[in-house]
């Protein structure tokens, strides 16, 4: 599966849960590699370049999660 | 003329004969207003007699998730130059030693974008400044990252390893404590920057059992040197610490934790097989005892402050591996060991309490390490072995 690809799915799902249940790293690790297939390594490198282009955040509250950026 | 409060119940920390972090502060808040607020506003927590810090939201900036710590006043009217008091922490240099030339251009970014209050080192091992705000964090990380510096870790993630001075000023390192931790750092950066564990998970390294690092008690996985060889003996010099006043038999052994050693009043003995390489004996007779043969390192598990099932040491869970570039057989137990915490932990579940719930047995089964004799964390407790059919086969 293209990379991109990969990263509208983690963005949906992460959309999707906003409000609903705050997901973690591995979370969306598990989830995305179980419904496509692909491996968690590939998620990781998608999820990275979502964070570096600022279109999803970490936060934290009292464990890590991630996020859409505020005012979003 | 940045303001001032009265702080009367600051001011008796003052007193007596320590140190106090108290004038420290006020230095500071000469300079600058978040000081000042923040001085005032920890007056206003001892008056109130609880704290007026939140904690949370934002952790890093673009692209990282650790290295900020989100601190917000629940009293932004009354000290807003401390509405945001965010604590930035600096992946610190193993044995931490600084170029005076760097601390003074750290002082100097610190003083333009935070409050100038820092803390040498944090428990984590960070260099710690206290007090910024949201807008100014890519400011700060492009200043230290220009010159070479990195944040450290925070979250559900790996943290800034540390360690002792180890080889660096110490003859009794066993492996090269500074080393490891740079690759350590270098290996997991992106465990370091990009939290996706249950929880923290700290590494902190010593180069033998003094544990100049209280590795022992603060680390997830702490590496302790160890070795294989005899102690050396040099009874001459044995001779010169019994003329100089040492009680041999009550001072050395009988401390040694294994009863391995004797003393006739002339010749001192040990029984090598039966040491566990406390170093009790060695620290205390630098000159006449040393140890000997194959260097490496244990590899224990499971420490943490307090939290859900109170504080817990670090136990074995390697008794001796070699700790030598490019630390290969170490980082592939690291990678095993994350594996099996990532399926099973709950969230803020530390390795060590997942190990402690579901047993040893599923975690050395997995991680693919034989159980050994010296993983007992307490004799005549906890037999946590149990025969499966296939082992009984054998
Ligand atoms: C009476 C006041 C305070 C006391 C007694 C106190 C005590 C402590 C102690 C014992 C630790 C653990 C240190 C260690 O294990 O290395 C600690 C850590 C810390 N303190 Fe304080 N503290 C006080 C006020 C403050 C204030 C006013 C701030 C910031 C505005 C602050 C920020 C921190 C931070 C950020 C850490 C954690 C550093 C780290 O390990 O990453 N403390 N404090
Ligand atoms: C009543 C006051 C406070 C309580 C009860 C409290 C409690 C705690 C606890 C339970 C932890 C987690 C320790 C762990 O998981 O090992 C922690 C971590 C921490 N605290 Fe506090 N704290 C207080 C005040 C403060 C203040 C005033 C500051 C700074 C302005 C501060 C800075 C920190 C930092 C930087 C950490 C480390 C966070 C991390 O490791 O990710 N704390 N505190
Ligand atoms: S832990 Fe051991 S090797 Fe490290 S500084 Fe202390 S005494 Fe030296
Ligand atoms: S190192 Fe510790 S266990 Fe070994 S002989 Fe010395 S005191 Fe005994």
């Amino acid at each position: 599966m293209e990379k991109e690809e990969i990263k509208q799915k983690i963005y949906d799902l992460v959309v999707k849960s906003t409000g609903k249940k705050k997901l973690k790293s591995s979370d969306i690790q598990k989830q995305i590699s179980s419904d496509t297939g692909c491996s968690r390594d590939e998620v990781k490198d998608a999820l990275k370049d979502l964070m570096d282009e600022g279109k999803l955040i970490y936060t934290y509250f009292g464990g890590s999660y991630v996020e859409l950026p505020p005012n979003q | 003329m940045p303001k001032k409060y009265e702080t009367p119940m600051l001011d008796e920390l003052e007193k007596g004969p320590f140190p106090s972090f108290v004038t420290e502060m006020k230095k500071a808040a000469a300079k600058s207003d978040m000081a000042a607020d923040a001085l005032g506003q920890l007056e206003r927590c001892f008056k109130d007699n609880r704290t007026h810090w939140k904690h949370g939201g934002i952790v890093g900036v673009r692209g990282y998730g650790g290295g900020v710590i989100g601190r917000y006043s629940d009293l932004p009217e009354e000290f807003p130059d401390v509405a945001h008091f965010h604590t930035v922490r600096i992946n610190s240099i193993a044995g931490l030693f600084y170029k005076s030339s760097f601390l003074k251009e750290m002082c100097d970014i610190w003083d333009k974008y935070g409050s100038g209050l820092t803390n040498f080192h944090g428990s984590t091992g960070d260099l710690v400044l206290l007090g910024t705000k949201t807008d100014t964090l890519e400011s700060i990380f492009a200043e230290f990252s220009s010159r070479g510096w990195d944040l450290g870790g925070s979250g559900s993630a790996m943290r800034t390893p540390s360690c002792c001075v180890g080889p660096a000023r110490c003859e009794w390192a066993n492996i090269d404590t500074l080393d490891i931790t740079y690759a350590t750092t270098q290996e997991f950066q992106d465990e370091m920057h990009r939290p996706a564990f249950p929880y923290k998970f700290k590494f902190k390294t010593v180069g033998c059992a003094v544990d100049c690092n209280a590795a022992i008690a603060r680390a997830d996985c702490s590496i302790i040197g160890t070795w294989k060889g005899k102690i050396e003996i040099n009874q001459d010099e044995v001779a010169n610490y019994a003329k100089s006043g040492m009680n041999i038999q009550t001072e050395i052994v009988n401390l040694c934790p294994s009863k391995c050693m004797s003393y006739d009043g002339k010749t001192l003995s040990i029984n090598d097989d039966d040491c566990v390489r406390c170093m009790h004996c060695i620290s205390r007779m630098t000159k006449a005892l040393k140890p000997t043969g194959e260097k490496g390192a244990s590899i224990l598990i499971g420490s943490k402050a307090p939290f859900v099932i109170g504080a817990t040491l670090s136990w074995v869970i390697v008794p001796f591996m070699k700790m030598e570039p490019p630390y290969t057989e170490f980082f592939d137990l690291v990678r095993k060991m994350w594996e099996w915490w990532d399926e099973h932990g709950k969230n803020r579940e530390r390795i060590g309490e997942l190990i402690i719930r579901r047993g040893m047995r599923e975690f050395l089964e997995y991680i693919g390490v034989d159980p050994m004799p010296q993983q007992v964390k307490e004799p005549r407790r906890d037999p946590f072995y149990f025969w499966k059919e296939e082992d009984l086969a054998k």
